[in-house]
């Protein structure tokens, strides 16, 4: 078990660094953070001076070693654009990504197992088809058209729900801010929180309704009619149990997904999480923030995939019977 | 019962007051949020703005673009010395935090201004030495003459030295230094609002200074200001529609048709502060993108016939939908030394343009890289796309380079292109800017801006003497002169100047300034 988890660890802190190599050399191509950072007026003197002030004149394996060295520490440096620290910037704009991408993670499994059983269930029936149909859509249509399209029709036209914004925040704690607790704050999650899940729930739907009818076939669910077992117990017993176990598979995986994509999704909407900061961050060649969040983003799937592999050791005893005999 | 109705007359009473005294909120949106409060350490719009709200600066451009007195009452050269200005200062005026404003307070701001690592410096070159003479008078000596100093402090804001000296922020933010100051987010100015709360990118709340020098000066009807900048453009607009904002400043092109039909939606246009061009590298022997063994961009002819097939009126048409002004000057009208003759457009002459390139031996035409940027000005890239197909005509075959504004502007800073889209902006509302920038010869200190490899020892003479001369009339003569020599060569390719669209509920009586800089105390409320 140990050697297990040295060498997954081993593994993982590769990644990481492979990860920081590349992030490390795309910034070179990013252009040329000091033009942003001083006026039209600034002569090539200040330029050359404010370069050598943040180290950018060194070479670019020195500058890559600072980089790692410090990475190391969790010290990222101050971001170029807003002269604040980029630890404090990305763990200020944490928790609105994270109650954006666990709140549509809640609603695509929800509303993708419901109507996966659904279509499942009651193939054929014209409410099935025009779930089936207008799933299409969601996996065919790039988010932000989708994020705009509802902004469109719920913001615009009917004046139901705010087209910006993540409205107001309580304080949680140190630094946790939350928009869960107030009217304005909920009403302003629901249209991100749909365009940020819509692929996911047509996913989970799919692979339900798929896996369902799979079992649905099985032998053992012929028995347990047989048996007189009434239709509730057997399908949403039975069938559903033997249905999730792939699901749950996907969606541990989409859930790295769903933060890491979250970037169009703020955008559209302008909410103030992670994936905007990336963003204007990019726009201003914010190196630091870029980094950061690059280096943060892979440090989630890097656990998100130890994670799975540890549980696929507990679950399956061949892995500990290999392991065992080396 | 009797009670009741005096109770229901105070109400009353106390409702007409709260109106007369105007709690309104004004809810502002753009595409951009500040850097930093932080007055000296960028020079940057959306920055300059949002400090607009909440510092004075000693002398500032009004709605219209008109100097105004700020913080000081007056200014002029001194009668002794011509190589000193002299600034009076306003009396009674006090920091958002009690301090009292004293001359002390501007010498400290012009000084921290010019610190190393405050962007504003650049602006400040000039100065020598800053002196308060007495407790409301300011003295500012430069290396010689200079009639543009205070056009150069009209977005240079005043602190407290106090305030700095107890919040350890003397110097501007360090970026080197890994650590944030008390002043990026926290400000104490002498304006028209106090911030009440800010997030950066997210909200910054702004209350009504009532003790402000001026409340009764301005119309100050807004006594709540919320500035949530949003990126996204449709997103921008939408929040417009839905009424979600009252003012959005800048309006996307495609948009304004939609927001001037929409109920209850105005749109206030106005000139921008810049005009949108193209340079040519002429100094090389050969360009490095073209397909010809010398360089056609050092034939005037050339230049001539290129600034005849671009049609800038076809671009205002199709590309800008009529939101441009078409250009033959890089100034726009408010700028000192604009002239109405030199900013005519040319109508397109394509059989003329073929016959120049004849006589100038490119009659089979020749190929050139176009490199534009996508991202930094209203449909840049369209504009290039125009461009390139106006070329086509006269046998131009232009591969078009069309990327994002931080790449663009470095390749264009390491010298690495033939034809190129560039804007420019007159903040000091005089032709001296354009010259020292753009047309003279790229040195150590001047003509940082000038790609064109172009050199002329009397435009260069101009330029200096211009940034000197005391007096008017000589000082304008040499900008007509300058100008008549540069539009003669046809060094650029004006195309246009930038129109700049605001829109905002339609009870708003506010208009559009150049600088694309509100100043929110001129606003009313039509109710």
């Amino acid at each position: 078990m140990l050697a297990f988890l040295i060498q997954r660890v081993l593994q993982a802190i590769f990644v990481m660094l492979v990860v920081a190599l590349i992030a490390f050399s795309l910034f070179h191509y990013v252009g040329d953070p000091v033009l942003n950072m001083v006026g039209q007026e600034a002569t090539e003197a200040d330029r050359a001076e404010l370069r050598a002030r943040l180290g950018l004149d060194q070479p670019v394996p020195v500058q890559f070693f600072q980089f790692i060295a410090n990475a190391a520490q969790f010290e990222f440096g101050i971001s170029y654009r807003s002269a604040r620290p980029v630890t404090d910037l990305i763990v200020e704009r944490l928790p609105a990504t994270l109650e954006l991408a666990i709140i549509s993670a809640i609603f695509a499994v929800v509303m993708g197992i419901v109507l996966g059983i659904y279509t499942a269930l009651n193939r054929g029936n014209w409410l099935s088809n025009f779930i089936m149909t207008a799933s299409l859509i969601g996996v065919s249509l790039p988010t932000f058209l989708i994020g705009v399209l509802l902004i469109y029709v719920f913001a615009v036209e009917l004046g139901w729900l705010p087209a910006f914004g993540r409205g107001e925040t309580v304080r949680l704690g140190d630094w946790w801010t939350t928009g869960l607790l107030t009217t304005s704050g909920l009403r302003s999650l629901i249209l991100p929180a749909i365009t940020l899940g819509l692929f996911q729930l047509t996913l989970i739907m799919r692979l339900v309704r798929a896996e369902m009818l799979e079992v649905l076939r099985a032998d053992y669910i012929k028995f347990a009619r047989a048996r007189g077992l009434s239709k509730r117990v057997v399908n949403l017993r039975h069938a559903l149990k033997n249905t999730l176990i792939p699901v749950i598979t996907i969606i541990g995986l989409q859930l790295g997904t769903i933060i890491a994509f979250a970037i169009i999704t703020e955008t559209v909407f302008q909410w103030p999480g992670v994936g905007a900061l990336f963003i204007t961050a990019v726009r201003f060649v914010d190196i630091p923030v870029m980094a950061a969040y690059l280096m943060m983003i892979a440090l989630v799937f890097v656990v998100i995939n130890l994670i799975v592999d540890l549980l696929y050791y507990a679950v399956d005893p061949r892995l500990r019977v290999q392991g065992g005999a080396k | 019962m009797t009670f009741n109705k005096t109770l229901l007359a105070t109400a009353v009473i106390g409702a007409l007051l709260a109106s007369t005294a105007h709690a309104e909120t004004l809810r502002w949106t753009r595409s951009a949020d500040s850097l930093t409060m932080d007055p000296h350490s960028q020079n940057e719009g959306p920055t300059h703005s949002v400090n607009h709200q909440i510092f004075d600066t000693l002398l500032y451009q009004d709605m219209d673009v008109e100097y105004q007195p700020g913080l000081a009452t007056d200014w002029y050269v001194h009668e002794d010395d011509p190589s000193v200005w002299v600034f009076e200062i306003r009396e009674g005026v006090t920091f958002h935090e009690g301090q009292a404003l004293t001359a002390d307070d501007v010498v400290f701001s012009l000084n921290r201004a010019r610190h190393e690592h405050a962007d504003m410096r650049g602006l400040l070159t000039s100065i020598v030495e800053v002196r308060a003479a007495d407790d409301f008078t300011v003295e500012v000596v430069t290396d010689g003459p200079n009639p543009l100093l205070p056009n150069n402090l009209t977005n240079l804001f005043i602190m407290s030295r106090e305030w700095a000296e107890e919040h350890g922020v003397e110097d501007p933010q360090n970026y080197a230094a890994g650590e944030e100051t008390h002043a990026v987010r926290n400000a104490n100015g002498t304006g028209p609002f106090r911030v009440e709360s800010r997030e950066p990118d997210v909200r910054t709340v702004f209350v009504r200074n009532d003790d402000y020098w001026g409340i009764d000066h301005y119309p100050m009807e807004i006594s709540e200001l919320i500035f949530t900048p949003i990126e996204s453009a449709s997103t921008r607009v939408a929040a417009l529609l839905s009424g979600e904002v009252d003012l959005l400043q800048e309006s996307p092109v495609q948009d304004i048709e939609r927001l001037a039909q929409a109920d209850g939606i105005k749109n206030e246009q106005g000139a921008e502060n810049r005009t949108i061009f193209l340079g040519m590298r002429m100094d090389l022997e050969v360009l490095d993108s073209a397909d010809v063994d010398s360089n056609p961009f050092a034939d005037r002819r050339v230049r001539e016939a290129i600034n005849l097939a671009v049609d800038a009126t076809t671009i205002q048409r199709s590309v800008m939908r009529g939101n441009s002004e078409p250009a033959g000057m890089i100034a726009p009208p408010f700028v000192n030394g604009y002239s109405e003759e030199m900013d005519e457009v040319l109508p397109a002459d394509v059989e003329r343009a073929q016959e120049l390139m004849s006589e100038a031996g490119y009659g089979d035409g020749f190929r050139v890289t176009l490199n534009c940027s996508n991202d930094r000005y209203v449909n840049d890239e369209q504009i290039c796309q125009a461009v390139v197909s106006m070329l086509a005509r006269i046998g131009i075959t232009v591969d078009l380079v069309a990327q994002t504004r931080s790449l663009h502007f470095a390749e264009m800073a390491r010298e690495e292109y033939d034809f190129y889209l560039l804007g420019w902006g007159v903040p000091t509302m005089d032709s001296e800017y354009v010259f020292n920038y753009l047309y003279h010869t790229k040195e150590e200190d001047r003509g940082s801006w000038n790609f064109t490899g172009y050199s002329d020892e009397r435009v260069d003479e101009l330029t200096v003497s211009m940034g000197q001369e005391v007096d008017e009339e000589a000082r304008n003569e040499m900008i007509a002169e300058a100008w008549q020599i540069v539009h003669d060569e046809t060094l650029y390719i004006p195309i246009h100047h930038q129109m700049l669209t605001w829109s905002m509920r339609d009870d708003i009586d506010f208009q559009v300034q150049s600088e694309n800089t509100p100043h929110f105390k001129y606003l009313r409320f039509n109710n």
